[in-house]
Order: C-alpha cells, then sequence, then structure tokens
C-alpha cells in the first residue's frame, strides 16, 4: 500500500501539466506538455493497477497522439497561423513558434467557458456523490468464467471473450477513422506521403536497429496477452510507432503497400471478427460465443489479425494527416507561405 | 481519502480544464488537446471505480473500455487532425471563423 504522498504529488503534476499545456502561448510548448502529461498519466495507470492502460497509454496515448500532434504542430507553425482580417497582414514572424494571428480567447468564451464549467462540473460533483459506496462491479463474475474463457489474463477475457463485440466494433470505428482521413486527403492510399531519405544519418540509421526489435516486442506483447498485460492492442500500437519511425526516416514504410494489400492490412481485424462470428453462428452457439476448448486459440488468432489492422491503420491515420504535396490544393488567399 | 477519492478529484479537475479550454482557446490544435485531456479525465474515473471494485484483481470491465476508449480516442483525434491541416493547407487558417472581425 504506497503512501498517500505519492499520489498526490503524481494527482498534482497531472492537473498543473494539463493546465500549463492548454495555457501556453507557444504550440510546440502545448503539445511536449501535453506528452508528458501522458506519461504522467500511464504512472497514474501503474498506480491504479491497471498495467494494460499503462502499457496502451504509453504507446498509443503518449506516443502516437504526441507524433501526430507534433507534426500537425509543425505545419501550423511553419506556414503561419490566419492573417488577421482587419488591422496590418501579419509580418514575417521572426518568432516562428508563437502561433501569430491567434488572439486568445474573446470575453464571450471566457463567460461561456466558465458556465459550461460551473454547470457540468456542478453535474459531474452531484453524480460523483451519489455513487452507491458498496463494492459492486464485476470482478466476481468474471473470476468465474475466467476458467472458461482460454485466457488467464482478465482483461485480455474481457476484451477478446466476454465483450469481444465490442472490439469488433472497436476495430471497425479505427477502420472508419482511416476512411475518413483518406476521403479528406482525397487519395486512394498514402503512397504519396513518403518522404526523402533524412539528411540526418542518425535518423536515417535508426531503424535499420529500432525496427527488428520493435516487431519482436510486439510479437512478445502479443503473445504475453493472454497470461500478462499485454495483447493486440498494445502489440498493434507497437507496429504503428514501428511504421511511423520508417516513414519519417524516409524508408520504405506503409507508404510502399499498393492498393490491395493496403484495403487488406486495414480490414483484416474486422474479417477476423467477422469469421470468428460465422463459424460461431454456424456452428449453433450464439454470437461470437467461442467454445471453451478452442477460445484460446481462437483468441489469439483474432489478436494477431487486430494487431496488425491496428498498427497498419494507426500508421495510415498518420500519413493520410499529411496534405498532399502536390498542386492537389493549395493555400488560397493572401496567406501565401515567405 | 482513499486512492478512489483522490483520484476521483483529480478526474474531476481535468474535466474541467479540458472544458474551458475546450470552449475558451480558439486555435484548433488546443481544442483537440483540450479534448484529450476530458477523454483522460472520464477514463481516470472509470479506472478509479475498477481500482475501488478489486477483489483478487481490479475490476476488469471498466478497464477494458478504457482501453477501447483510449483506441478510439486516438483514431478521432488522428481524423480531426485530418481536418485540422486540411483546412490550414487550403485556407491558412487555424481557427473555425466564427465572425469577421469587420
Amino acid at each position: 500500500m504506497s503512501p498517500l504522498v505519492v499520489d498526490v504529488v503524481l494527482g498534482g503534476a497531472v492537473v498543473w501539466l494539463a493546465w500549463m499545456s492548454l495555457a501556453s502561448r507557444d504550440l510546440f510548448r502545448s503539445v511536449i506538455l501535453f506528452i508528458v502529461f501522458g506519461l504522467l498519466m500511464a504512472l497514474t495507470w501503474v498506480r491504479l493497477e491497471a498495467p494494460d492502460i499503462a502499457l496502451a497509454e504509453a504507446a498509443i496515448g503518449a506516443g502516437l497522439t504526441g507524433a501526430l500532434l507534433l507534426d500537425a504542430a509543425a505545419q501550423f507553425t511553419r506556414h503561419g497561423a490566419a492573417v488577421p482580417a482587419a488591422g496590418e497582414p501579419a509580418p514575417a514572424s521572426p518568432a516562428p513558434a508563437v502561433d501569430g494571428g491567434e488572439e486568445g480567447a474573446t470575453r464571450g468564451s471566457l463567460v461561456l467557458g466558465g458556465l459550461a464549467v460551473l454547470a457540468l462540473g456542478g453535474m459531474l460533483v452531484f453524480a460523483l456523490l451519489r455513487l452507491p459506496s458498496g463494492t459492486e462491479g464485476l470482478t466476481g463474475q468474471v473470476a468465474e468464467e475466467l476458467p472458461r474463457s482460454g485466457v488467464e489474463h482478465p482483461v485480455t477475457a474481457v476484451l477478446l471473450n466476454f465483450r469481444a463485440f465490442d472490439t469488433w466494433l472497436e476495430v471497425s470505428v479505427l477502420l472508419l477513422a482511416a476512411l475518413a482521413a483518406l476521403i479528406v486527403r482525397r487519395s486512394r492510399g498514402v503512397g504519396d506521403a513518403a518522404e526523402p531519405r533524412a539528411a540526418d544519418p542518425v535518423l536515417a540509421a535508426l531503424p535499420s536497429v529500432l525496427v527488428p526489435l520493435m516487431v519482436l516486442a510486439a510479437g512478445y506483447l502479443l503473445w504475453l496477452g493472454s497470461h500478462a498485460p499485454g495483447g493486440a492492442f498494445q502489440a498493434g500500437a507497437v507496429l504503428a510507432s514501428a511504421a511511423v519511425l520508417l516513414l519519417l526516416a524516409g524508408r520504405r514504410s506503409i507508404t510502399a503497400l499498393g492498393g490491395a494489400s493496403l484495403r487488406l492490412a486495414l480490414v483484416l481485424g474486422v474479417l477476423a471478427f467477422l469469421a470468428a462470428a460465422l463459424a460461431t453462428l454456424l456452428g449453433g452457439s450464439l454470437l461470437l460465443e467461442l467454445p471453451p476448448a478452442r477460445a484460446g486459440t481462437a483468441i489469439l488468432l483474432i489478436e494477431a489479425a487486430v494487431a496488425l489492422s491496428i498498427g497498419a491503420t494507426l500508421a495510415v491515420l498518420f500519413a493520410a494527416a499529411r496534405p498532399v504535396p502536390s498542386s492537389g490544393y493549395g493555400s488560397r488567399g493572401e496567406a501565401a507561405p515567405p | 481519502m482513499s486512492a478512489f477519492a483522490l483520484y476521483s478529484l483529480v478526474g474531476f479537475a481535468l474535466f474541467c480544464i479540458g472544458l474551458h479550454g475546450l470552449i475558451t482557446r480558439p486555435h484548433l490544435l488546443r481544442k483537440l488537446l483540450a479534448l484529450n485531456i476530458m477523454g483522460s479525465a472520464v477514463f481516470l474515473f472509470l479506472v478509479a471505480v475498477a481500482y475501488r471494485n478489486r477483489d483478487a484483481f481490479p475490476d476488469p470491465v471498466p478497464q477494458a473500455m478504457v482501453l477501447t476508449g483510449i483506441v478510439v480516442a486516438v483514431s478521432t483525434t488522428a481524423f480531426a487532425l485530418s481536418l485540422a491541416r486540411r483546412l490550414h493547407a487550403q485556407t491558412g487558417r487555424t481557427t473555425l471563423a466564427e465572425e469577421q472581425p469587420e
């Protein structure tokens, strides 16, 4: 039972980081503070005995989200922000880190923000105080059914067996997001997001060392999920990070995948669940009711497909966020980059 | 004060900070950061409830929900970023055009 002072320090640091991240005037600094916030949240998950979530938060919440945000912040600060319509045009700012042109909060939004915080915050406090105080919950039921689920780790059993339908829907949502990003980009793939080989020799050589290790780590995390914290999401996040690293170093990455193989990689997770659903329905059981004898193997196969799919989808989301470099669309109006 | 109470309070503070930032900060990227912070606040509360309900292990159902939530949050953020970057590449703006200053 760790002392409460650790919790107070951790909680206070998390709140302070969130406040500073939103209050900072420098966009780059906001993003960096948010990444640190994500890492401290991972520590909070460890403190609350949720190691699966800590792994996922570190890889996805801090790592991939941080990479996405940094990439976006680089674009926003490189070309400058909006030119104010009134007053003088934005000067060629010698301090590119400050997002010039943004005036900060308006008075109306501050009033609205204060009111919203009071109203919603009040409702939250009211709901919190009315929580039933007995230790209810589903821990007992999960513990009872765990031996028949095919795995030994309770979170994996919930995700891939008891609530497998929710995970199926989640993988579908991920696929939808990738499709939507590609549609916004108006491209059929991400081949044009490829970069030239990085000039920095360390960055150019880094994937040769790291990517094999990351693939190995992803495989280990995948296998680990059956009896310890780990599983498909964490493995998929590590795979996505490897693909993003290759992309940033200018090596062959997700951008090299052609039309058919890209689509297959994206839908593999949804297809795996579909196959399992059809197999259980045709076998006479309920939807996704895995038979205890074969549940372990089935879960491992589904997890492998889901991990590959998550890796591909997150990498595609990263690449698709980058605007098309050709003259597909350029900046209109008077805000021409210098 | 139990760990559950403390982290519920932290989650409440994070939610309020995120909500306030979402409404008051005009830059699209900061609105996304605020949304993510609000999401983390909700996850924190769910995991605190799971911790409170622990027996041999913490309640795995809220933890599975949070795991799902993290993945959905990153895909939402990624899509929102692709929209924001497209908006910026096409118009040079990083804020939503609410009212014209003139």
